[in-house]
């Protein structure tokens, strides 16, 4: 039962609360919000004037010590209105929160939860809503319900119950089918007491994050319908100030300053308080999802090195074309420190070869092969040794002579057929881009030779699948695609990365033959990496095995498979005979001789 | 395709009935007040009486609303009550002034945040800092809030533009700029600040695709790829986004044009719903639900257009 995880996240509220403190802008929005939050409560101890008290005597008057913010018309102190103004700002908008993030939870949780009638209902109430031009019903609606503001925040608060349907339905819906919900149902807790124990504790901060968003909207809208002449003209509240300042923007344009400045820093802080606390809560869960999984660092410190296994090969033929040598590579970490991923592995392809580069997933295969494209994702590097290519050093190759080198000599296949074709372009479009850039060729000259191609690499009707969307032909379709865009510049090398394993059985026995029938009839190298040794037996010359980052042995293939001498090449030889597919049809040949 | 257009217009339709059908109810229910507001305290009973019966107040919702929805369908709103001509004539003079500012808005923060969100997806570094704060900014602080501090800084201080009026760009070219460059200057920073973000947002996720590094395996360079196959694919979102952002101008305008005293549609709502006319009400939530509908529809079918999947739908 230690598989079933119920989320970390709503159980580290107090690491949460930390983290959101040592944060310097969420530390700042907490303070902030907390300030008004207090000034609003404690306005009566706190405002120096009373804010409805006129001073005939000292009416516009500049901010002093007496009046920090000065005073209005009627000789009323402003700092005392903001502080009182602040109350009704923060009710108005806590009692819009309130009333959409009841109505919006409770429906989102029912819909979420339940499903059928409830979530046919919360859908329409909810698109209804959001079709609705917002501040245009408020209006309708305060003329009708009158001019209380209260009443118009209620209001806008049923409008914004959306926001909290559509989070706490989409959150339900998905929290409802992890295992820890089954378990907890198999073993006997009602409804109820899922909701509110395993449920709830999800949903809780994105609620809180959400709640700050929509406080923020709530302020705005009642600050702009104050603005708008809605509401008790003798209520004290920023709204009225911005009005009352807005009056005077010519004579005293400080008085619209400070209401101004108040609403600013109060909404900023909301939002900021929001999405620091929704970052920190990514990163809490990106913490504990990293490291449950071991690095390879580790498994490198574990094991000691013994030298890679290399198999004399007195046959081999052919000009060398690749040759990677103590090839190490590393990804940058947040401490500036290196992640090495691949290390002291060699390995060299000569022309025309088939070799294959095999190991389990997360051994450092295709990492070899994007080092090879100059390709690596992002953060990653070549930290130590050299690949070459006929001769060109590809470590410290200029980005625009590599692209000169890659399409044109050295070329690539995927392992995920549909992803790696752009949706928005016909594959004919696809396939004829890189051969008019790098070759140069005329449009009817790229066309015929793309659709010579697509024939080639036995597509039925060439003519339509180059006139076609990715979307419009099958997962080995475009497979077949992709082998005949990586050869469609006559390059000398291709890089296969798993070109199978995304396909249906019957479908990678075709593949492979294709690419046989290719590598035969164009003579062009092959780096196959793999993860299936039936495969590797079906197509390779040579085959490098690839454990924990690192190159453990290589030879040509008969040796491989008459003699494994690394444990894990044994291991894998021998997991092959469970594997179903083409492989094993395939595995007798080399075996037999 | 015309399949598509057509059930779209079908359920635009339905959500125009749905919408004024609530909206006129809401303001029947609080009808009963309405002609006291309207004729002051004086009027006699029999005054209200009157009034009433002349406006159908006195009739049933259902009477009341047929009646309105009757003329509605043939784009005739009726006489308002507060206002000398026709509502649907006020509503087609303020419609062009509103659409001016939104549009152009819309345009500069389009063309602005295009610029800035795609260099800071790309470039990554301080501008990418920034991009995420100036979108925060824009997030929390609401336009009329923006408006206060340009019209401060550049009517007030120093005196660029005008603080109030509005001139037509057909009138007084010159003139037209003085009055619009701050309204417009306010719509646009806010929205910019949320599309650019978004933008940003959506041309991130296109980079992760596959088929980046795989037309780049093909020898295309970062920048044909980033700028013929990113930014076409990041280009469906990023239109989303406008048409939201078009939908959100039309409610945040109201606030604009009443401090700017610009003669719009937001400013003709206002006065409609202080002086609780329900016609002019009526008129203005009409129009504003038509272009809601259709703008969201034109989106949809733009998106369609640019996406292939959808296209033949």
């Amino acid at each position: 039962m230690s598989t079933i995880e119920t989320p970390r996240l709503a159980l580290r509220d107090r690491n949460l609360a930390l983290k959101l403190l040592t944060n310097p802008l969420g530390a700042f929005s907490t303070f902030m919000v907390t300030l008004f939050t207090f000034a609003a409560v404690f306005a009566n101890q706190l405002a120096p004037y009373d804010p409805t008290k006129s001073d005939y005597t000292l009416m516009r008057a500049t901010p002093s010590w007496q009046h920090l913010m000065g005073t209005d018309d009627l000789g009323r102190d402003i700092f005392s209105r903001m502080i009182f103004g602040a109350r009704f700002t923060l009710t108005g908008a806590l009692l819009a929160v309130s009333i959409a993030a009841v109505i919006g939870c409770t429906l989102g949780l029912l819909a979420g939860y339940f499903g059928g009638f409830l979530d046919t209902f919360g859908n329409w109430f909810s698109n209804i809503l959001q079709a609705l031009p917002g501040l245009i019903v408020l209006l309708a609606a305060a003329s009708v319900l009158g001019n209380g503001l209260y009443l118009a925040m209620g209001i806008f608060g049923v409008l914004l119950a959306p926001a909290f349907y559509r989070l706490v339905y989409v959150t339900v819906r998905a929290v409802r089918n992890e295992l820890y919900v089954d378990a907890a149902r198999v073993s006997g807790l009602g409804d109820f007491k899922i909701i509110t124990r395993h449920v709830l504790g999800v949903v809780r901060a994105p609620i809180i994050i959400q709640a700050g968003i929509i406080a923020s909207i709530a302020i705005a809208i009642q600050a702009g319908l104050q603005f708008l002449g809605f509401g008790d003209v003798e209520s004290i509240s920023w709204g009225a100030l911005l009005m009352d300042g807005y009056s005077k923007i010519w004579e005293q344009p400080i008085r619209l300053v400070w209401p101004a400045v108040g609403l600013a820093l109060l909404m900023v802080s909301l939002v900021l308080f929001a999405t620091i606390l929704r970052d920190e809560l990514e990163r809490v869960g990106a913490r504990v999802r990293k490291s449950t999984k071991k690095s390879l660092d580790e498994h490198v410190k574990e094991r000691e090195l013994a030298p890679a296994i290399v198999h004399p090969e007195p046959d081999r033929h052919g000009e060398e074309l690749v040759k990677i040598s103590k090839l190490e590579i590393g990804y940058l970490q947040v401490g500036g420190k290196y992640k090495v991923v691949v290390h002291d592995s060699n390995l060299s392809i000569n022309k025309g070869e088939v070799v294959g580069l095999v190991g389990e997933s997360g051994s450092g295969k295709t990492q070899t092969a994007l080092a090879l494209l100059g390709l690596l994702p992002a953060g990653g590097t070549i930290l130590d040794g050299s690949i070459t290519f006929d001769g060109i050093e590809l470590k410290t190759l200029a980005s625009k002579e590599y692209d000169k080198l890659r399409g044109a000599r050295i070329s690539y296949i995927p392992q995920e057929p549909m992803s790696n074709l752009d949706p928005s372009f016909t594959i004919g479009s696809q396939l004829v881009e890189p051969m008019r850039m790098v070759l140069g060729l005329g449009k009817e000259e790229a066309r015929a030779r793309a659709i010579d191609l697509l024939d080639k690499v036995g597509l039925p009707d060439p003519e339509k699948t180059y006139s076609s969307y990715p979307h419009e032909v099958s997962g080995g379709q475009a497979q077949r695609v992709l082998i005949a865009g990586a050869l469609s510049c006559d390059p000398d090398l291709i890089i296969a990365d798993e070109p199978t394993t995304a396909l249906d059985v019957t479908i990678q026995a075709e593949i492979l033959d294709v690419l046989r029938e290719m590598q035969k009839a164009t003579g062009v190298a092959i780096l196959l990496v793999t993860h299936n040794f039936g495969v590797v037996a079906d197509l390779c010359d040579r085959v490098a095995v690839m454990q924990y980052g690192r190159i453990v042995e290589s030879g040509a293939i008969i040796d491989i498979f008459d003699h494994p001498q690394h444990p894990y090449t044994q291991e894998l030889l021998g997991s092959i005979l469970d594997e179903n597919g083409p492989a094993r049809g395939a595995y007798v040949a080399p075996a037999g001789k | 395709m015309l399949k598509f257009i057509a059930r779209r217009l079908g359920t635009g339709a339905v959500l125009l009935f749905a919408v004024c059908t609530l909206a006129y109810f809401l303001l029947y229910l609080g009808s009963n007040t309405i002609a006291r507001s309207i004729l002051g305290v004086q009027a006699t009973k029999a005054d209200i009486a009157r009034f009433n019966h002349m406006h159908g107040l006195d009739k049933s919702f259902l009477e009341s609303y047929w009646g309105w929805f009757t003329h509605a369908v043939r784009f005739d709103f009726g006489s308002p009550w507060t206002f000398a001509q026709p509502v649907t004539e006020i509503v087609r003079m303020r419609l062009g002034t509103t659409l001016i500012l939104v549009t152009s808005s819309l345009t500069i923060a389009a063309i602005v945040s295009v610029i800035l969100g795609v260099t800071a997806a790309l470039r990554g570094g301080w501008i990418d800092r920034i991009v995420q704060f100036l979108g925060l900014l824009g997030f929390a602080i609401p336009n009329f809030l923006v408006a206060f501090a340009l019209v401060i800084v550049f009517a007030v201080q120093h005196k660029v533009f005008n603080a109030v009026g509005w001139t037509p760009p057909g009138t007084d070219f010159g003139e037209f700029v003085k009055s619009a460059a701050l309204p417009i200057g306010a719509l646009a920073f806010t929205s910019l600040a949320s599309i650019t973000q978004q933008i940003r947002g959506a041309v991130r996720d296109s980079l992760q695709n596959d088929y980046v590094r795989t037309l780049r395996t093909r020898g295309l360079s970062y920048n044909r790829v980033v700028f013929k196959h990113v930014l076409r694919n990041a280009a469906g979102p990023a239109l989303s986004i406008l048409g939201l952002q078009f939908v959100g101008m039309l409610g945040g305008i109201v606030i604009i044009e009443q401090i700017f005293a610009i003669p719009g549609l937001g400013s003709f709502g206002v006065l409609a719903t202080s002086q609780k006319d329900i016609p002019a009400v009526m008129g203005l939530v009409t129009v504003t639900a038509i272009i809601v509908i259709v703008v969201n529809l034109v989106i949809d079918l733009l998106s369609a257009a640019l996406n292939p999947k959808v296209r033949l739908a």
